[in-house]
């Protein structure tokens, strides 16, 4: 079943000047078809500019396509009628951890998505306290989010979204702003909503090592799909992706600087320990 | 140039019931030339130790000497140390306001009181320096992409023609190409000028690849203060503080354990590389 789905996407921002005439027009998306099945966990990797993050606001109807249809659920995102159905269905959590937190207390937070999808009370706190188990931080219920670190307010965000019980939630750079504690537990909790909850996760990222376990990435570039595939066909393309402005895990750029040397390795090695198992050691 | 923080305490909401020990006996020197890695966990104290570096905070307790002189002396000339310690915050390109990339750059040596005819020669040298092409200069800084914002706004700390330049976390938020091409840039200003960096960093990568010295902070006192391949032996000490080493540590580790003889105080893939080739070579 798909989850979202995109037919000859393309997104034009116009720039107007003061008077309102158009200045200019940027084709942020290009011509742009692809498939999320339900279950899954996508990566969207592409240099800034690429038309990742416009792409991620057309999923949860922030951004309207100017060409072409996207669906969430079944559901055309131009259709206003569908709109706060697909935001239900569709969450995202943003890169900057404190832009996202609107409550004083933590459990407020939490439950503001519910209460404003008119959830009754007694149900809204039993999903604050399943969201908030979920990623971890339930603890820290009671505290106001202004002591929490950045990795624990991220994880607050990311139960904010969860309480609205989606199908699939888009995490938009969601570790850019955090130490690599912090990172580790927004990737994990973004892992365990997949693993466990079957919820689909589409984690747009510049750190290559946060989605070597994806079913799919998808490679954005000039608003077009540039590459696609599993971690390990895209990554094993390194020259490719260095032209496009990107990295690959050091593993990866390891096995391919020794293959440079002479040394014979396999393509798209991942890990540390499948690194040692091609050197035969 | 040097900078001594001697024992240098900061405590932040003193006179509450809720104090809190941002820096807790530093004592530290930076030197003339060098450039440093800072590192530690959120709420480690490395953003509140910076800002005691150009003064716009004053410690506690402690004293800093800049070029041997009491900086909380009360003849000492604080504004002259704004301008000599250039800090550029994170997101730099938020503090971009003017109508014009050139103006907004000269705004800082126009509040240092220097004559217009200084203000632009340095406004022009900066953004030469940080590779801004004379086109954009009459633009709107918001017309500009992230990372020439970015640029920009370094520039406009440049201006001022600091000894030292203190960055935290210029990387942020940028894509890993912008990522190199500006710390590149920031290497190739140390070469060229001279000055002394500080690089507030959490990626141990960045840092292992340009920094001479890496000064690692946890719970407001410094760690470990060494070159980058001695702290990054510890690295099971930094990971229980919320820190990492670079991967490659973790990947030649690895190796070694699985009995190739390597040397795993590399810190970048190219000497990793090199080193693997050489210990396969030994073992035929």
């Amino acid at each position: 079943m798909s989850i979202v789905k995109a037919k000859d996407l393309t997104f034009e921002y116009i720039r107007r000047d003061e008077e309102g005439n158009v200045d200019g027009i940027t084709t942020a998306i290009d011509n742009v078809s692809l498939d999320i099945k339900e279950g899954q966990f996508i990566a969207i990797l592409g240099h800034n500019g690429s038309g990742k993050s416009t792409f991620a606001k057309h999923i949860n109807a922030i951004l309207h396509p100017t060409e072409g249809t996207v669906w969430v659920d079944g559901m055309d995102t131009a259709d206003e009628a569908n709109v706060w159905n697909i935001r239900q269905e569709a969450g995202m959590v943003f890169q900057n951890p404190d832009n996202q937190i609107i409550g004083q207390v933590v459990e407020e937070d939490v439950g503001f998505g519910p209460e404003n999808m008119g959830v009754p009370t007694e149900e809204i706190w039993q999903r604050v306290e399943e969201s908030l188990k979920a990623v971890g931080m339930y603890e820290f219920r009671k505290k106001s989010p202004n002591h929490l670190s950045g990795g624990q307010k991220q994880r607050v965000s990311i139960a904010g979204v969860l309480a609205m019980h989606p199908k699939c939630i888009v995490f938009d750079e969601p570790t850019a702003m955090l130490d690599p504690n912090g990172r580790k537990e927004v990737i994990r909790a973004a892992r365990a909503l997949n693993d466990v909850e079957g919820i689909t996760v589409i984690l747009i990222t510049h750190y290559m090592e946060e989605i070597i376990h994806a079913d799919k990435v998808f490679v954005m570039e000039k608003g077009k799909i540039a590459m696609e595939g599993t971690p390990r066909e895209v990554f094993s393309k390194v020259d490719e992706l260095k032209a496009l402005r990107l990295d690959v895990p050091q593993v990866t750029l390891l096995a391919y600087e020794l293959k440079k040397r002479g040394v014979k390795l396999p393509d798209g090695i991942l890990t540390k320990e499948e690194l040692v198992k091609a050197l035969g050691l | 140039m040097s900078i001594i923080l001697d024992h240098v305490s900061y405590v932040y909401d003193a006179d509450t019931n809720m104090p809190v020990k941002a820096l807790d006996d530093i004592n530290l020197v930076i030197n003339d030339g060098e450039f440093i890695g800072l590192i530690g966990h959120t709420g480690s104290g490395k953003s509140t130790l910076v800002q005691h570096l150009n003064g716009l905070m004053k410690a506690t307790s402690g004293t800093i000497y800049y070029n041997g002189e009491d900086i909380y002396d009360s003849d000492y000339n604080k504004k002259e140390l704004r301008s000599k310690v250039g800090l550029v915050f994170q997101y730099p390109e938020h503090q971009l306001f003017e109508v014009d990339v050139f103006t907004d750059v000269c705004f800082g040596p126009k509040n240092l009181g220097w004559d217009d005819k200084k203000i632009q020669l340095k406004a022009y040298e900066a953004l030469k320096m940080v590779g801004i092409e004379d086109e954009y200069f009459y633009q709107s800084p918001f017309d500009l992409s992230g990372g020439q914002k970015r640029r920009v706004a370094i520039a406009g700390v440049l201006a001022m023609s600091p000894e030292v330049l203190v960055l935290d976390e210029p990387t942020a938020g940028l894509d890993p190409k912008g990522r190199d091409e500006l710390l590149n840039k920031i290497s190739e200003l140390r070469r060229t000028t001279g000055m002394t960096v500080v690089l507030v960093s959490h990626s141990m990568e960045d840092v292992a690849n340009y920094v001479d010295r890496i000064v690692v902070m946890n719970k407001g006192r410094v760690m470990y203060d060494d070159v980058p391949s001695e702290v990054f032996k510890n690295y099971k000490e930094l990971e229980a503080v919320g820190l990492a080493a670079p991967q490659v540590t973790y990947i030649m580790h690895a190796l070694n354990d699985a009995g190739l003889k390597v040397n795993c105080e590399v810190t970048t893939v190219n000497e990793a590389a090199d080193e693997i080739v050489k210990a396969l070579k030994g073992r035929k």
